[in-house]
């Protein structure tokens, strides 16, 4: 077995290592509270009446089969409960987890490209532009097929399984697929996608503490869909800066290698 | 059934394989559904076994298994999805909806409404004969060129076009989707039909009207589910592009494909069937559980057109609720508000049952007999299924708790501590209906209180290990950080799902030792109101009643005050 940095984890949730991981934990919180306490009440009402009608106690069972409009008070009240979690939770945090996106200068923007098992980043490098990716281009050493004829890709980074952001910026993460459904996933970051062949989607975070933390797969891709793992590696924005620039040129004597 | 046919000669074959009779029919889906139950559940053990011990050989069964399944006793990650998606598969379209519907249903519905027999008995046999065919299909996939399915039970495209053995499971399934079918619209005409004179709609038993809608539900769902099949089989023999998007490569290779389709577009037909489905594992079970507790409270049922509706609002409901789903599969985001507020809308029917139920128990007069433990068990723990469906069907805090076991904690307790409970304690509430003779009831508590125990030692510390974060599906959950900490609750889970196969071993003997051994049973053993125990039991061959009955009042009248006994059956005139 390998040997992990536990100190992220325990028994119940993960650190909180993003901007709207407090709301997606207090969001858990309220529902468990409220889940917690449903429960007791009817766990508490039907012990009283196991205990009270049993048939040594209660010989003769009243014949009643409706109740008057008291006894749809609890329904109405969960009702009311559901539709207020509706309207000042569940959209609210949705929209802002998952419509709030930044404007692409605002952001680092990474493609994040998911393969079996292999989570596989491409970052625009110096000149803030992506190469252009396309599948007949892609082979050994060069995963991400990116275009050789295209110069805005002369400069981008490609790291493999090792996402490197700053900490304190937001990050927008464009994930796909190059074959089957993956599902990106950071417990830390309360982050979790879909990576799905043919489609692009954006998603956005905002990492607020540096470190390391782990990236897992959630969607069943195969036979090696348990060993499918990353780090995603928060810097503080000035290392993450000179990580661009080493990498970047790391990745342009690759280039002249080839 | 034709009059004729009735006074024929009846060989072995006839009378007991090929019957038309539903009861027997009824009992045949009884025995298979729980077999493949059984198998199911052992396939599980040997995956729980990896989850505990990952790495380690399996004890006694491992050596056992070929070596391309678990080298040197080991599992092989591929075993492992091939048994994770053949547990999915089994338990839920072979073990739970055979025994729920195709049981349960062709034993008791014509029984509770006064018919002889199903509409169409020649339907009714072959709905049985291709669900077994079928199932002998989903068998043979594990021995055949390529293996079992090994992309789970959803299927999910791309994936499990280019997995081996996912043709097989598409033809078995076609079988599966068929037999629902022909069950579905046989149990639909019966139900409007063929209703002893006096049966009005409000006079039905609440297990009547569950299977009734169940019946709605597969017949509108499943054709959406074998239309998607059959793209999907396309996809794999005729290469066609329904599914898979442009420029897929696989093992660095472009695969072979026009591209074009969708990957989503899978997971909506998929869901559009999967969700009502939910509700075909449910919908009978809770109409057992009403059965067994009006019967043991000897009152009648709280709120009876209140559970109707519900019932109803539920069917219509579940067809508007299945994008809930996929709230992270890449659907655009403002979908999640619509099917996150359907999901909100249709818990309030399934809360409004289980008040019913529980405000039923008020002012009763309780029997504790192994069939009311089970149904009484029946409402806690759909409780907390149903609970904990809340911040799955909620968005934010799905997009933390979905694909972990959060999600297979929530739905095990629905279909297992749930719906499996409900329908062990109807198989030992109609037992002596269906056989004549009793199940020894002491084993009966023993078998209860082991199997609640350690259902619950499975299932609640999957909400402990999705908190965590732990992702479904993992052959070795110790690879990644976030998992190891939470590791222990995996032994933990093993050991109790190895007790809960011990605990079932009393009530296995206890069913086909009973079925000849079993003292005779008196009639109307459990003093009930319903049709079903106005006729000999077992009732008489294709006639059921001695007398073809009539019904004179609602099912549920029991301590009818200023009436000598406790209860007043429905087919009785006075």
């Amino acid at each position: 077995m390998k040997h992990f940095d536990l100190s992220n984890y325990g028994w119940g949730l993960p650190l909180k290592a993003s901007s709207y991981a407090y709301k997606v934990d207090g969001a858990l919180s309220i529902l468990h509270w409220a889940m917690f306490i449903i429960f007791f009440f009817w766990a508490v009402y039907m012990a009283y009446c196991l205990i009270n009608y049993r048939q040594s106690k209660s010989p003769k069972a009243e014949y009643t089969g409706h109740g008057t409009w008291k006894t749809y008070i609890t329904d109405v009240l969960i009702f009311v409960f559901e539709v207020w979690l509706l309207a000042a939770v569940g959209i609210p945090i949705w929209a802002h987890i998952r419509e709030d996106l930044p404007k692409s200068g605002e952001a680092v923007e990474v493609h994040v490209v998911a393969q079996q098992f292999n989570w596989l980043f491409q970052y625009p490098g110096p000149d803030g532009q992506f190469g252009n990716r396309s599948a007949q281009f892609v082979h050994l050493r060069n995963p991400l097929g990116i275009d050789p004829g295209d110069v805005r890709g002369n400069d981008d980074i490609i790291s493999i399984n090792k996402l490197y952001l700053p900490m304190g910026k937001k990050a927008l993460l464009k994930l796909t697929s190059m074959d089957v459904i993956h599902s990106f996933f950071i417990p830390e970051f309360r982050l979790k996608q879909d990576n799905v062949p043919g489609m692009v989607f954006p998603v956005w975070v905002e990492p607020i503490l540096t470190g390391t933390f782990e990236i897992g797969c959630a969607q069943l891709c195969g036979s090696g869909h348990y060993r499918m793992r990353g780090d995603a590696y928060v810097l503080s924005p000035e290392d993450f800066d000179q990580w661009t620039q080493t990498a970047s040129a790391e990745m342009q004597q690759h280039l002249t290698e080839r | 059934m034709t009059q004729d046919s009735r006074h024929h000669e009846e060989t072995f074959i006839s009378k007991y394989v090929f019957s038309l009779d539903h009861k027997v029919i009824g009992i045949q889906y009884m025995i298979t559904s729980l077999l493949f139950l059984l198998l199911g559940f052992s396939l599980v053990l040997l995956m729980r076994w990896q989850l505990a011990y990952p790495g380690t050989p399996i004890p006694l069964i491992g050596p056992l298994l070929p070596n391309f399944m678990a080298p040197g006793g080991v599992l092989h990650p591929v075993s492992y999805n091939t048994f994770g998606a053949m547990h999915g598969t089994i338990m839920i379209f072979l073990g739970i909806v055979p025994l729920g519907v195709g049981a349960f249903g062709n034993y008791l519905l014509p029984l509770q409404i006064g018919a002889r027999d199903m509409a169409f008995p020649r339907m009714n046999m072959m709905s049985y004969w291709v669900y077994f065919l079928g199932g002998v299909l989903m068998l043979m996939s594990f021995v055949l060129p390529g293996g079992a399915a090994q992309s789970g039970w959803t299927s999910y495209a791309p994936l499990s076009i280019i997995s081996p053995g996912q043709t097989v499971w598409l033809l078995a399934m076609t079988f599966l989707i068929t037999s629902s079918l022909l069950g579905s619209i046989n149990f639909i005409v019966t139900t409007v039909n063929l209703r002893a004179p006096g049966m009005t709609w409000f006079r039905l038993p609440i297990f009547v009207w569950a299977q009734f809608i169940t019946a709605l539900l597969l017949l509108f769902a499943f054709p959406v589910l074998q239309a998607g099949a059959i793209l999907q089989l396309l996809d794999r023999i005729a290469h066609t592009s329904f599914y898979i998007p442009k420029g897929i490569i696989v093992g660095g290779k472009l695969i072979d494909a026009a591209g074009g389709g969708s990957a989503l577009l899978w997971q909506h037909l998929f869901w559009f069937l999967a969700h009502p489905e939910v509700y075909v594992l449910l919908l009978p079970a809770m109409g057992i559980v009403a059965e067994i507790i009006t019967n043991n409270t000897r009152k009648p049922i709280f709120g009876y057109k209140e559970l109707v509706g519900a019932f109803a609002s539920i069917g219509v409901l579940s067809f508007m609720v299945w994008a809930h789903h996929m709230f992270i599969s890449g659907m655009k985001t403002s979908l999640s508000y619509l099917f996150m507020t359907t999901t909100m809308l249709i818990s309030i029917p399934s809360i409004l049952i289980l008040t019913c139920y529980l405000l039923s128990l008020r002012k009763a007069s309780i029997r504790f007999n192994v069939p009311m433990l089970f149904a009484l068990a029946f409402l806690p723990m759909f409780g907390i299924g149903g609970l904990t469906g809340l911040p799955l069907g909620f968005t934010p805090t799905d997009i933390y708790l979905h694909d972990t076991y959060y999600v297979i904690g929530h739905f095990h307790y629905v279909v297992v501590t749930g719906t499996m409970i409900a329908l062990m304690g109807g198989i030992y509430f109609w037992f002596p209906k269906m056989f004549g003779r009793k199940m020894n009831m002491k084993w009966g508590f023993i078998h209860f209180w082991g199997t609640i125990i350690t259902m619950n030692g499975i299932f609640f510390p999957m909400f402990i290990q999705g908190m965590a974060g732990v992702q479904r599906r993992l052959f070795d959950p110790t690879v990644q950080a976030h998992n190891i900490v939470v590791q222990p609750t995996n032994i933990f889970m093993t050991f109790s799902a190895i007790t809960l196969l011990l605990f079932q071993v009393p009530f296995i003997l206890n069913f086909f030792i009973s079925i000849f051994k079993g003292d005779k049973t008196e009639e109307n053993l459990w003093q009930s109101t319903t049709l079903e125990w106005a006729c000999p039991s077992p009732p008489l061959p294709h006639m059921n009643f001695a007398q073809n009955p009539t019904v004179y009042r609602g099912p549920y009248e029991y301590s009818v005050p200023g009436r000598e006994k406790d209860y007043w059956p429905q087919g009785e005139s006075e």
